[in-house]
């Protein structure tokens, strides 16, 4: 297989002879493009992932424009402790906590039952047609999917003009403009977006089941509820652990393009949360060391939910990531 | 085929019903868009118009396409999505190829130095930092070489590379063509599934991101329209969307029907093409779901 054209056809032979180090140097040699190919790659993650890594010691410095990275004089944990005493600290963590577990309370079950209805449906033309329709959202981006909820939700939109009709209200609501609304709009309108588009990888794990699975079952004389509830829901365990495992390890990972769009200085109490955090005081008022440390923080509970997940699904049912 | 019970046609109706339903509930909000982004900007402005236009109008349409500040945002989204593309597709594959053969020497090690980044990274911060010290900031490069590569694309090529017979490139290698030559004239091409899963997946992060052009770019010549839109829409701001508006335009162009117009013309060609793609992105998760 290793076998190089520009090698002599004698050559396997005369290698035995050499010494290993030799060896490993001519298949290095014969390997210069794959090498250089994969080092590109290396080099790139070395760039654009290793260094912002090594960068995340200003979070334990006061850095600042003037000085480089390696002159900034320590200062410990100083901007860790600064933090956990600032008054937003408060709110900005529920706000990440609790919009991302009603996220996953709510948004990780839905595209599995939807997967799991739309394979119900006989008809094919049908369900292509369902599932053209319901991806489009996703291919939406965020900053015109806030210019369309901001057209929905202002006070001559169609949402105040049918809660007037209907009289549930007397005077159009601002909706963006109070805190008490932010939670569910935020996360009605990633359902909304995502849906049809998550069920994907649940239908993908479907098709691949074997018909014959479910000709035996029709055979034995089970109907379409147990034949969902024996053979699909089980083959499709493994798929749904990955990206469970995926989505704890995402708890504190905030939409933040969604989020970003959405919030203003009204609603502030109910829609900063943590990676809105950092960007504030990090690139807005140009607190990088203190900010660094903040997203530090993240990363590591992140880092440490994902290992509980993954090792929590490994017991359950040997499903694990790694 | 056996005769479907009464209560199975009941079930088959009630799940029709259900996804009647879904599809209005994702169609409507846009079309709602639609309609009034083809009606008369002033005439709009009372509001009520649900179902067509009140007044057809293709005047803001007409400003959006003579608008300076959104045709040169317009081109920027146009660049940045084309060149990102080839290069994130021919790079990120390059890498992969070189990763999926089998005797590569430090193949593990390089595994493992890319699985580390899928875990942890330097957040914000020390990225803005690194960009900055790259000379990156204000330059159209900020949208192409950080995006360059992704491990998490590398092993979806990988997981397609491996399923390609090693007959293909003996041959090109009996033929004298070195690594580099078998990646571009025979892997690339029987691999054209998985190249226009990627293609598309970075297209739509490319034609959609703001992010890139909200932090790294204070120059407006070079922000895409995403951005554009984004400081109209988030900081609600008529003064940009009114900066924009070309001179010469008919009165009843308001810088409301003018945001709408320049969503729609934003959205139209990603829409357009994904339904083409989607037999293309459904096989790419069967690779993923499979590898899971």
């Amino acid at each position: 297989m290793s076998v190089k054209v520009e090698t002599k056809p004698s050559s396997p032979q005369t290698a035995t002879g050499r010494s290993s180090i030799q060896v490993w140097v001519q298949k290095l040699i014969a390997q210069r493009y794959l090498q250089v190919m994969a080092l590109l790659g290396v080099a790139w993650m070395i760039v654009f992932n290793y260094i912002p890594m090594y960068g995340i010691i200003i979070a334990f410095k006061e850095f600042d424009i003037i000085h480089s990275i390696s002159d900034a004089p320590w200062v410990g944990f100083d901007h860790f402790k600064e933090f956990l005493e600032d008054d937003s600290l408060g709110y900005v963590i529920k706000n990440t906590i609790g919009m991302s577990l009603i996220k996953l309370i709510i948004g990780f079950p839905l595209p599995i039952l939807f997967a799991l209805l739309m394979n119900e449906l006989r008809s094919m033309i049908f369900k292509r047609w369902v599932q053209t329709i319901t991806y489009l959202p996703h291919f939406l981006s965020w900053v015109v999917l806030g210019g369309i909820m901001a057209t929905w939700l202002s006070d001559v939109g169609i949402v105040n003009k049918i809660l007037m009709a209907l009289n549930f209200i007397q005077e159009p609501i601002m909706y963006l403009a109070e805190p008490k609304y932010f939670w569910g709009i935020v996360i009605t309108s990633d359902i909304w977006k995502e849906l049809g588009w998550s069920a994907i990888i649940y239908l993908a794990a479907i098709s691949s089941i074997s018909p014959e699975l479910y000709e035996a079952a029709t055979i034995d004389g089970a109907g379409r509820g147990q034949k969902m509830w024996n053979i699909t829901i089980p083959s499709i365990k493994g798929t749904i652990s990955i990206l469970f495992i995926l989505a704890i390890s995402g708890v504190l990972n905030s939409n933040f393009d969604q989020i970003l769009v959405l919030r203003n200085q009204l609603n502030e109490t109910s829609s900063n949360v943590i990676d809105v955090y950092v960007y504030q005081v990090g690139l807005l008022s140009g607190r990088y060391s203190y900010a660094a440390a903040v997203g530090l923080i993240k990363s590591v509970i992140a880092l440490i939910l994902l290992l509980g997940a993954n090792s929590v699904t490994k017991r359950l049912n040997n499903t694990s990531l790694f | 085929m056996k005769r479907q019970s009464a209560s199975e046609v009941t079930f088959e109706i009630l799940i029709t019903l259900l996804m009647l339903v879904i599809c209005f509930i994702t169609l409507y909000p846009i079309w709602y868009v639609l309609v009034n982004a083809f009606n008369d900007g002033e005439d709009a402005m009372r509001g009520g118009i649900y179902w067509i236009p009140r007044v057809f109008s293709l005047s803001s349409f007409n400003a959006v396409f003579r608008s300076e500040g959104i045709m040169t945002a317009m081109w920027i989204t146009i660049a940045k999505t084309v060149v990102g593309v080839v290069v994130h597709v021919f790079f990120t594959a390059m890498v992969a190829y070189a990763f999926s053969r089998k005797e590569l020497i430090g193949r593990k090690l390089y595994m493992l130095i890319g699985t580390i980044t899928m875990f942890f990274g330097g957040g914000l911060i020390p990225y803005y930092l690194l960009i900055r010290d790259l000379h990156l900031l204000d330059n159209f490069l900020v949208y192409i070489i950080p995006a360059a590569f992704s491990f998490f694309d590398l092993i979806i090529f990988l997981s397609f590379f491996r399923e390609i017979p090693a007959g293909l490139e003996e041959a090109a290698r009996i033929d004298g063509a070195n690594d580099f030559q078998i990646f571009y004239k025979v892997i690339i091409p029987v691999s054209m599934p998985v190249v226009a899963t990627i293609a598309l997946f970075h297209g739509v992060y490319q034609w959609n991101d703001y992010f890139t052009g909200m932090i790294y770019m204070n120059d407006m010549d070079l922000q895409p329209i995403q951005t554009f839109l984004y400081r109209v829409v988030a900081q609600s701001s008529s003064n940009q969307m009114l900066a924009a508006m070309p001179s010469g335009v008919s009165v009843s162009v308001t810088s409301q029907s003018l945001k709408l117009a320049t969503m729609v013309v934003t959205t139209a060609p990603i829409v357009i093409v994904y339904p083409f793609l989607q037999k293309y992105f459904v096989k790419g998760f069967m690779i993923g779901s499979i590898k899971g």
